[in-house]
């Protein structure tokens, strides 16, 4: 445990020092984090002009859900497309020898070995507007102690799938983008999965793509309306996720041939 | 050889190259098209929200909306500054550069044909949403398809301007594609990818009205729907906008050119 702390001490204190070259970029990519969320507010509130609660959601709950899917993006860019979106690199040029034959799990190397600041706002952002938007439907705190596991469940989702894609890489080298998929289809998350037309929507967004696990369930879990059952369905699904995404990597190594050597 | 002959064989040249490029990386291609699936998500949320609510538009137009915005997309994409950019950095640009011809011009026709290879793609995910919705279905007139290709071509054209405008900056920054995003963003919001600007409050859309974004997406969707539209309007902002990126390109172009230290040469 140390070990592994220690180790993301300097893997993260390295990554920091090398984005700092381009320090300008963090105006831009916060210009851009605080942009995007007044438009995707400003998206949200043309639903309620035409005076619908969307999907049965009050317009501070949908807000919330929003905001944990900005809290969502923020994870992704701060550590999934910074560590992930190398794997196809390292496929390509063979140099993930190097990264197996290193004494550490190489799929916990290869999730964090970078840490990209650029995604920090989008984490501020998001958190602040998710407790902004609590605070004004009176979230009690004992509901935020609850919500804690199904809000890490969907980081733990989040990171799953991308992994098991990510690693798909090893057998398609080309299809890097694969994730840009999953980043579009999840975009489904600024909204509660009621909000979609029962049938095809809702089920792929529960099974195919979960984002109602992702942000759906730990707003609801907030507000105090979770069911149990949901819950553990989530944790079950984070968990089994989890185990496949290793157990997938393990399968997926067995045809790694390296390149040029 | 005369310049029209010249003309035509790099025509024929880029476009060769381009054909062979993208039938390559066709599976890279369909998750591109993919990609672009948010019309559709956003659809189903209107669809259901249209139900019961007060908005301008019922859920079967909303479907059409949706659909019509996901081909606009498919047809308007633009990629060409994080190509120029890769060039740049890499210095691939030089050899380009020695070449009789302005690399725009490679950049456009590629463009062209890659619309060619991503055609099936999203005619296919536009057939299975036709099976899903088929209240949607209908037959555009023939005159609104004629006046929404040019709409779209006029769309493509000014988008790609601007964005190779923005991609001369990268001859002074490694991250001209930052620039690009800024303008994606804004694009989103106010082009009519999320929604149409029917249910905008009256001052957004006036606003809207004075940038070009509506008319990237909104404007070529009218068109095709066939529903009201000042149509001189919408081609004369565009044309307006395709003049100021044409300028800014070749203000950077020029000065680029002479700042440009082929990288790795």
């Amino acid at each position: 445990m140390m070990r592994t702390l220690r180790l993301l001490r300097l893997f993260w204190g390295t990554s920091i020092a090398a984005e700092m070259e381009y320090r300008s970029n963090f105006l831009m990519s916060a210009l851009t984090s605080v942009g995007g969320l007044v438009g995707a507010v400003f998206g949200l509130h043309l639903f309620y002009r035409g005076g619908i609660l969307l999907g049965g959601w009050q317009w501070e709950e949908a807000l919330m859900v929003l905001g944990w899917f900005t809290v969502l993006t923020g994870v992704s860019r701060t550590l999934l497309t910074a560590n992930l979106g190398r794997i196809v690199e390292h496929v390509q040029r063979g140099t993930l020898d190097f990264v197996l034959l290193k004494p550490v799990d190489a799929q916990f190397w290869l999730s964090t070995r970078r840490l990209s600041p650029w995604g920090i706002p989008d984490l501020v952002f998001g958190l602040g507007l998710v407790l902004w938007a609590g605070f004004g439907r009176g979230v009690s705190p004992v509901h935020v102690l609850v919500a804690l596991l199904p809000l890490a469940g969907s980081i733990v989702i989040l990171y799953s799938l991308w992994f098991i894609l990510a690693t798909t890489t090893i057998w398609y080298v080309k299809i890097y983008n694969v994730t840009e998929v999953l980043n579009s289809l999840l975009e489904a998350g600024r909204f509660p999965v009621s909000a979609f037309p029962a049938g095809l929507y809702r089920f792929v967004f529960t099974f195919i793509v979960p984002v109602a696990f992702l942000t759906t369930l730990p707003a609801e879990v907030l507000l105090g309306r979770g069911r149990l059952s949901a819950i553990a369905f989530g944790l079950g699904l984070a968990l089994a996720l989890f185990v496949a995404s290793r157990a997938f990597f393990r399968f997926a190594l067995r045809y790694y041939t390296s390149a040029s050597s | 050889m005369s310049p029209g002959a010249a003309f035509l064989r790099k025509l024929r040249a880029f476009s060769s190259t381009g054909v062979a490029l993208f039938s390559e990386y066709r599976a890279e291609l369909l998750l591109w098209s993919l990609a672009g699936v948010i019309p559709l998500i956003m659809m189903g949320v209107w669809r259901e929200a249209s139900a019961t609510g007060a908005f301008p538009l019922d859920p079967t137009e909303f479907t059409r909306y949706f659909l019509a915005v996901f081909f606009v997309r498919q047809a308007t994409i633009v990629w060409v500054i994080w190509d120029f950019e890769t060039h740049v950095v890499s210095g691939t640009l030089s050899p380009l550069l020695l070449q009789p011809t302005n690399p725009a011009f490679r950049f456009v026709v590629w463009h062209l044909t890659e619309r060619l290879a991503r055609a099936p793609f999203a005619l296919a995910v536009l057939g299975i949403w036709l099976l899903l919705f088929p209240d949607a279905a209908f037959l555009p007139r023939l005159g609104d398809v004629c006046l929404a290709a040019l709409g779209i071509a006029a769309s493509f054209a000014t988008r790609f301007m601007i964005q190779y405008a923005f991609a001369m900056v990268g001859f002074w920054s490694e991250r001209a594609s930052s620039l690009e995003e800024l303008w994606f963003l804004v694009y989103v919001f106010l082009s009519g990818v999320i929604a149409p600007l029917d249910v905008y409050p009256e001052g957004v859309r006036t606003v809207a009205a004075f940038t070009p974004f509506p008319y990237f997406v909104y404007f070529p969707v009218q068109l095709l729907l066939g529903r009201e539209e000042n149509v001189l309007r919408g081609f004369a902002v565009l044309a307006v906008w395709w003049v100021l990126g044409y300028a800014l390109y070749r203000v950077l172009w020029r000065r680029g050119l002479r700042h440009y230290s082929a990288m790795g040469a």
